[in-house]
C-alpha cells in the first residue's frame, strides 16, 4: 500500500512539472543580468576643440582634418574670413576600447602633438552600475615656431607644453550627453615673471541630438582668474555635428583660432560679441586596421567542435 | 510484484524527462547583408532558446547590443539609428516545430523542420515560417535555419545615403546547439 501511495505521488509529481509550462518557456531559464555600458554619448572622439568621453574603438584608425577660417568680421575683401586657413591633421589610433593615443600637426605654431586618453570608468546600468565616464587625458604640444629672440640661449624644452584633463561625463537620455572638464595646461616657459605656468581652467560641454544623424554642440572653457594676459578670453564653441556612415562631419563657429589644447584654452583672442567668430569644421574618417572580433570568432569556433 | 512495477513506472517516468526540454545560453545567430557595395555580417554568441520536445514548442532570445560587427562604428550606428537598442534590446522568436512527430529524439540522425511563429524585432512582431533542421546527438541537439527578414517589416529606417550599402532583404542564420534541460 505505501508503495502505492508512493506511485500516486510520483505520477501527480509528473503532471505537476507537465502542468508548470508558463507563459514562455525562457522564463525557465532565467534571465542572467547583463551590464549595459553607455555608447555614443558623443558622435566624435572631440566635441569642437575639447576632447569628449568618446574613443575610438580597438583598432580603429582616425584620420581628423580640422579647419578654421578667418574671422567673420575680417570683411568682404577677406571674403568674411573665407579666405584664411588654419589646419590641424591627426591621425587617432585605439590601442584598446578604452586606450587611445593620437598624433598631430598644426598650422597654428607649426605645433606637433601628441595624446593619450584612457577611459576609467564606463557608465553603465544592469550588473554593474556607475552613473558617469571619466577619462583621462593627458597631452604634449611642441611649439615650432622660430624662436622669438633667437640671440639668447634657447632651450628645446621651452617649446613644450602639457595639458592635463579629467573628463567626466553622462549619457541623460539617448540624445542628451554633458561633459565636465576640469582642465590643467602647464607651460614650460611663458612670456615673464607675472604668469603662471600652470593655468588651471574648467570646461563644460555637451550634445543634443536633433535627429539620428544630427546633433548640436556646444563647449566653453572658463579660465580661473590672474592666471593669463588679459588680452586671452574664454573659448566658447558651438556646432552642429552632421553622421554620414563612416564619416562625421562637425561644422561649428568659435573665437579659438588654434585646435590644440593649450591654444583654444589659454591663447584664444576672439571676443564673441566684438564678431571675432571663426567659421570651422571637423572631418572625421574612420577605418578599421584590426579585426577585433576575430578572436571572439575562433574562440567560439573551437569550442563548438562537437 | 508491486516493487517491479514501481521500477518501470520509475523508469518510464525518467525516459519521459529524458525526452524533456533542451536549452542554451549561449547560440549562435548571425545576419548577412550582402549588396554589390558592401557585405555586412554581424554574430551574436549569447543567444538563449530552448526547445520542448514534448510539445515542440520553441523560442529564442537575444540582446540586439550583442551583435559583433567588424566595424565598430557600424555596431554602433546598427544599435543607434537602426535597431534602436536602448529603446528595444531584445528579439525574441516564439514559434513551434510543425512536424514534430517526425523526429525521433532518442534516434542520433538529421530531420528536416518545418517552424512556424513570431519574430519580434525592433518592438515589431511578424510571422515568419521557415524550414531548418534537428540535428539529434548523443550531446543534445542542435537547431539550424535560414531566413530572410526585411528591414523595412519591422519599420527599421534605412536612408538615403547609406541605401545601396545595405540590403533590402538580410538573410539570418541560426546554428545552435542545445543541451538537455535539468531542474
Amino acid at each position: 500500500m505505501k508503495k502505492f501511495a508512493g506511485i500516486v505521488f510520483l505520477f501527480i509529481g509528473i503532471s505537476l512539472s507537465a502542468q508548470d509550462d508558463g507563459e514562455s518557456l525562457l522564463d525557465l531559464l532565467g534571465e542572467e543580468e547583463t551590464t549595459n555600458y553607455a555608447t555614443a554619448s558623443f558622435k566624435a572622439t572631440r566635441i569642437i576643440n575639447s576632447p569628449s568621453i568618446e574613443n575610438v574603438s580597438e583598432g580603429v584608425l582616425d584620420f581628423r582634418i580640422s579647419h578654421r577660417f578667418g574671422r567673420v568680421n575680417s570683411g568682404a575683401q577677406e571674403f568674411f574670413g573665407l579666405d584664411a586657413a588654419t589646419i590641424r591633421l591627426g591621425l587617432d589610433y585605439g590601442i584598446t576600447d578604452r586606450l587611445m593615443v593620437g598624433i598631430g600637426r598644426s598650422t597654428v605654431q607649426k605645433a606637433v602633438d601628441g595624446f593619450v586618453k584612457y577611459k576609467l570608468l564606463r557608465q553603465s546600468t544592469g550588473k554593474k552600475n556607475m552613473p558617469i565616464t571619466l577619462s583621462l587625458y593627458s597631452s604634449m604640444m611642441i611649439n615650432w615656431q622660430d624662436w622669438p629672440e633667437p640671440e639668447r640661449e634657447n632651450y628645446f624644452t621651452s617649446r613644450l607644453t602639457y595639458t592635463y584633463q579629467v573628463l567626466i561625463g553622462r549619457k541623460f537620455s539617448k540624445s542628451t550627453s554633458l561633459m565636465l572638464m576640469p582642465t590643467m595646461v602647464h607651460r614650460n616657459l611663458v612670456d615673464n615673471t607675472s604668469i603662471a605656468n600652470d593655468v588651471y581652467a574648467i570646461g563644460i560641454g555637451g550634445r543634443q541630438k536633433i535627429t539620428s544623424r544630427l546633433a548640436i554642440t556646444a563647449e566653453y572653457y572658463y579660465v580661473l582668474p590672474d592666471q593669463i594676459e588679459e588680452i586671452y578670453t574664454n573659448s566658447l564653441s558651438v556646432g552642429v555635428d552632421i553622421e554620414t556612415g563612416g564619416h562625421v562631419f562637425q561644422l561649428h563657429m568659435t573665437n579659438s583660432l588654434g585646435m590644440m589644447d593649450k591654444q583654444y584654452i589659454t591663447e584664444t583672442t576672439g571676443e564673441w560679441g566684438a564678431g571675432d567668430i571663426h567659421i570651422g569644421f571637423n572631418i572625421s574618417r574612420v577605418f578599421t586596421i584590426k579585426d577585433r572580433n576575430k578572436d571572439k570568432v575562433e574562440k567560439k569556433k573551437e569550442k563548438d567542435d562537437w | 510484484m508491486k516493487s517491479f512495477i514501481a521500477l518501470l513506472l520509475i523508469g518510464i517516468s525518467l525516459q519521459v524527462s529524458a525526452q524533456g526540454k533542451y536549452f542554451t545560453r549561449n547560440g549562435t545567430i548571425t545576419f548577412f547583408s550582402s549588396t554589390p557595395v558592401e557585405d555586412i555580417k554581424a554574430e551574436n554568441f549569447g543567444v538563449m532558446a530552448i526547445l520542448d520536445a514534448e510539445t515542440g514548442q520553441l523560442e529564442f532570445s537575444l540582446l540586439m547590443k550583442s551583435f559583433n560587427f567588424k566595424k565598430a562604428l557600424m555596431q554602433e550606428h546598427f544599435n543607434e539609428n537602426y535597431v534602436e537598442s536602448d529603446i528595444y534590446p531584445k528579439s525574441t522568436f516564439k514559434g513551434e516545430v510543425l512536424n514534430l512527430s517526425d523526429i525521433d529524439f532518442s534516434a542520433p540522425g538529421t530531420y528536416p523542420v518545418q517552424v512556424k511563429g513570431q519574430l519580434t524585432i525592433h518592438g515589431e512582431t511578424r510571422d515568419v515560417t521557415t524550414d531548418g533542421e534537428i540535428v539529434v546527438s548523443e550531446k543534445g541537439v542542435a537547431l539550424k535555419a535560414e531566413f530572410p527578414v526585411k528591414p523595412a517589416d519591422y519599420k527599421i529606417e534605412i536612408p538615403k545615403v547609406v541605401e545601396n550599402k545595405i540590403a533590402q532583404e538580410i538573410l539570418v542564420t541560426v546554428s545552435t546547439e542545445l543541451e538537455p534541460f535539468k531542474r
